[in-house]
C-alpha cells in the first residue's frame, strides 16, 4: 500500500512537471481549445483502459479490446443508419436505444465467449482474447470490406463532442465509469476477489472461491466497457471502421503499466491509471503541437512502455530485498 | 511416464494430419484448380513468407515465451537489406547473411528486456513491435522501393520444368521454406541448447538450478526468431520485387495460429517440428481452397480467427480429459492397493 502511494505521488509529480514545461514551453498547449481536446480524447482512451486494466488485475489480458470497440461500433452504426434517417421523436429515441441494444448485445457475446474459454476451458488469455480479436476483427472487415460508415443521429456526436457547464460530455461518461469502478474494486466482494486470483489463482480457489465466476464476470465486464468506449468514440469521430483506433491497444497497456497496474496481476488502483492516462494525454498533445509524426509517436510509446515496465518491476525487487 | 506423453503427442499430429488430409481430399473434388502441379507451387511460393517465420516461432513458444515483434522485424529487416544490395550489389549469400544478421540482432532486444527486466515476453514484443515499425514508417515515410537488384529478377530456378505455359521448380522461397524448418528441427532435435531449450519452457526454475543459463538461451531463442524473420523477409521480397514497409505488420497472427495449431502451447516446454508444419499446411490449405471456391479474401482473418478458437478450445479440452484420466488411474491404484 506504501508503495502504491508512492507511485501516485511520483505520478503526480510527473505530471505537474510536464505540464508546466510544456505550458511554457509549446505555444497553444495551455489554452482552453487545448484543454478541451485532450478533455475528449481522453475520455475514449480512458474507458478502454480501464476495460484492460481490469483484465490485467486479474493476470489476465484482453487483446480483443480494440476489436470489441470497433465491431461494437460498427454494429449500432449499421442499426442507426438503418433505423434513424428520417425518423422523428419516438422513433428517434427508440431507433437509436435499439441500435445501442445491440452493440451490447455484440459487446456481451464477445465478452462471455472470451470469458467462458478462459475461465471454463482453461485457456490462456494471450491465446484466446488473440483469438477473438482476430475472429472479431476478421468479421468486421468482411462485413464492412473495410468501408466507414457515417453520419449519426445528434444524441451521438452530443455523447462525443458535446458539452455540459463547459465541460465534455464524454468526460463524465469516463468519471462515471471510473468512479463506480474503483468503488467495485475496492468496496466489494468480487473486486477483492478480482485481486486475489491475480496474485494467487490457485490459493484463491482452495479458500472457496469461484473463481470461474469471477473470471468470467472480468472479462464480460471488460467487454461492456468496450462498447461504451464505442460509444464515446463513435460519437467523437462521427464515424466507424473496422481498423480505427487500433494503437489504442499499446496505448491502454501503457498507461495501467504507468499507472502501477502489475501486468502479472494483483495489485493496482483506479487512480494511478487516471493519472497516467492524463500524463500520456499531455505528452500526446504536446507532441501534436509540435507537429510530429503519429508514427513517431507510435515507436515513443513503445519505449515508454519499456522504460515504465523495467522501472516499476527494478522498484519492486529493491522494495522487496 | 514419458513414453505415455510422447504417444499423446504424436496422437495429436496424427490426428491434425487426418484432417488436413480430409481437406485435401474435400478441396480436389469441390475446387478443380485446388489438386494440380500449379496450385502446389502457388500453395509453397505465396506462403513461404508465413512457413519461414512459423520455423522461427515454434522455437520460442518451446522455451515458454512469446514473440510477435516479428513481422516489424521482417519490415525493417526487408528495407535496410534491400536499400543496401541496391547500393553495393551482393549476392544471395551475402544478403541472406546481412538480412539474417539485422534479424537477429534485433529480435535479442526482446531476450534482453524478457530475462534482465522479468517482463512478460507479450508486453515486449508489443513493444518492440510498435518501436521497430513507428521509426521505421517514420523514417521512410512509408514510402515504397520500386528496384531491386537484377539477381531479384532471375531469382533460383532448380530441376526447372516445362508443364503447359509455365515453367515450375524449386525456387527461392521453397529453399528458404525448407531450409528454415529442417534449421529448427536440427536445432531441437541434435543439439543440446535445443534440449535445454525444452527443459527451460517445461520447468524454468528447474532449468535455472540444473544451472543452464537463462539469458543466454532467450538471447539465442529471440535471436533465432529474428534471424529467421530476416531470411523469410528476403523471400518476401523476391517475390514481390519491391519493398512496401506496412505490408508484412499484421500478419504475425496468422504464423501464431499456425504454429498453436500444430500442438505447441503457450505455457512452453511442448511442440514439435511436424506438428507446426502439419498446423501451417493445414491453415494455409484452407485459406487457398476458400478462396478457390469463391469466398471473398476479405473474410481471411475470420476463418483464422476461428480456426484460433476451435483449435485452443479443442486442445484445452483434450488437455483436461487427459489429467482426469490421470487423476482418474491414479485414484484406481491407490484404492487398489488399499486392503
Amino acid at each position: 500500500m506504501i508503495l502504491l502511494r508512492h507511485t501516485n505521488a511520483q505520478l503526480s509529480i510527473l505530471l505537474v512537471i510536464l505540464f508546466i514545461a510544456f505550458s511554457l514551453g509549446i505555444d497553444r498547449f495551455f489554452s482552453v481549445e487545448s484543454a478541451w481536446s485532450m478533455a475528449i480524447q481522453v475520455s475514449g482512451l480512458g474507458i478502454l483502459s480501464l476495460a484492460m486494466m481490469i483484465t490485467l488485475l486479474k493476470g489476465g489480458i484482453n487483446l480483443s479490446l480494440i476489436a470489441t470497440t470497433n465491431l461494437c461500433s460498427l454494429t449500432m452504426a449499421y442499426m442507426m443508419n438503418l433505423l434513424t434517417p428520417g425518423a422523428e421523436g419516438l422513433a428517434l429515441t427508440g431507433g437509436i436505444l435499439v441500435a445501442l441494444a445491440c452493440g451490447a448485445f455484440v459487446a456481451a457475446f464477445i465478452g462471455a465467449l472470451n470469458g467462458y474459454i478462459i475461465a471454463y476451458l482453461n485457456v490462456s488469455p494471450i491465446l484466446a482474447t488473440l483469438g477473438t480479436m482476430t475472429l472479431v476483427k476478421g468479421i468486421a472487415v468482411g462485413l464492412t470490406a473495410g468501408n466507414v460508415l457515417s453520419g449519426f443521429p445528434e444524441a451521438i456526436t452530443y455523447i462525443g463532442n458535446g458539452a455540459v457547464f463547459g465541460i465534455p460530455f464524454s468526460l463524465f461518461v469516463f468519471v462515471g465509469c471510473a468512479i463506480p469502478l474503483a468503488i467495485w474494486l475496492s468496496r466489494t466482494p468480487t473486486g477483492m476477489f478480482i485481486y486475489m486470483i491475480g496474485s494467487n489463482e490457485k490459493a484463491t480457489r482452495y479458500s472457496g472461491i469461484d473463481t470461474k465466476w469471477v473470471i468470467f464476470k472480468v472479462y464480460l465486464l471488460s467487454s461492456m466497457l468496450a462498447w461504451v468506449g464505442a460509444i464515446v468514440l463513435m460519437g467523437w469521430l462521427n464515424s466507424a471502421r473496422a481498423d480505427y483506433s487500433e494503437s489504442y491497444l499499446l496505448i491502454t497497456i501503457l498507461a495501467a503499466v504507468l499507472g502501477g497496474i502489475d501486468p502479472f496481476g494483483g495489485s493496482g488502483k483506479v487512480a494511478g491509471l487516471i493519472l497516467a492516462l492524463a500524463i500520456l494525454q499531455f505528452i500526446s498533445s504536446a507532441f501534436n503541437l509540435l507537429g510530429f509524426s503519429p508514427f513517431l509517436t507510435l515507436a515513443i510509446w513503445g519505449v515508454i512502455l519499456l522504460a515504465a515496465a523495467a522501472l516499476a518491476i527494478k522498484t519492486r525487487s529493491l522494495q522487496q530485498t | 511416464m514419458h513414453d505415455m506423453l510422447k504417444r499423446l503427442r504424436s496422437k495429436n499430429e496424427f490426428w491434425l494430419a487426418i484432417v488436413l488430409l480430409g481437406l485435401v481430399v474435400f478441396f480436389s473434388f469441390t475446387a478443380p484448380a485446388f489438386f494440380t502441379i500449379g496450385n502446389l507451387n502457388d500453395l509453397l511460393t505465396q506462403n513461404a513468407f508465413t512457413g519461414i517465420l512459423c520455423a522461427g516461432l515454434i522455437v520460442v513458444l518451446i522455451a515458454g515465451g512469446i514473440d510477435i515483434s516479428f513481422t516489424a522485424t521482417a519490415s525493417v529487416v526487408q528495407y535496410a537489406a534491400v536499400t543496401l544490395a541496391n547500393k553495393y550489389g551482393m549476392n544471395w549469400i551475402i544478403l541472406l547473411v546481412i538480412a539474417g544478421g539485422l534479424g537477429a540482432i534485433m529480435g535479442s532486444i526482446n531476450a534482453v528486456f524478457v530475462v534482465k527486466f522479468r517482463m512478460h515476453s507479450i508486453i515486449v514484443s508489443i513493444a518492440t513491435l510498435n518501436i521497430f515499425y513507428g521509426l521505421l514508417i517514420f523514417i521512410t515515410s512509408g514510402s515504397y522501393i520500386t528496384t531491386v537488384p537484377d539477381y531479384f529478377y532471375d531469382g533460383i530456378n532448380w530441376f526447372e520444368f516445362q508443364l503447359g505455359r509455365r515453367s515450375y521448380g524449386i525456387n527461392l522461397q521453397m529453399v528458404l521454406l525448407f531450409g528454415s524448418f529442417i534449421l529448427t528441427a536440427f536445432i531441437l532435435k541434435a543439439t543440446n541448447i535445443g534440449r535445454q531449450i525444452y527443459a527451460m519452457g517445461g520447468n524454468p526454475d528447474a532449468a535455472r538450478r540444473l544451472g543452464f543459463s537463462i539469458f543466454r538461451l532467450n538471447l539465442f531463442v529471440y535471436g533465432y526468431m529474428g534471424f529467421i524473420a530476416g531470411i523469410a523477409s528476403i523471400a518476401h521480397a523476391q517475390l514481390q520485387l519491391n519493398v512496401t514497409p506496412t505490408v508484412l505488420v499484421g500478419r504475425e497472427l496468422t504464423v501464431l495460429a499456425a504454429v498453436v495449431l500444430g500442438g505447441a502451447s503457450l505455457m512452453g516446454g511442448v511442440g514439435t517440428v511436424l506438428g507446426t508444419i502439419l498446423g501451417v499446411s493445414f491453415l494455409c490449405v484452407l485459406q487457398n481452397g476458400l478462396i478457390i471456391l469463391g469466398l471473398p479474401a476479405r473474410w481471411e482473418g475470420a476463418v483464422t480467427g476461428l480456426v484460433i478458437l476451435i483449435a485452443v478450445a479443442a486442445s484445452a479440452l483434450e488437455g483436461s480429459r487427459q489429467m482426469n484420466m490421470r487423476r482418474a488411474s491414479r485414484k484406481g491404484q491407490e484404492t487398489g492397493a488399499a486392503p
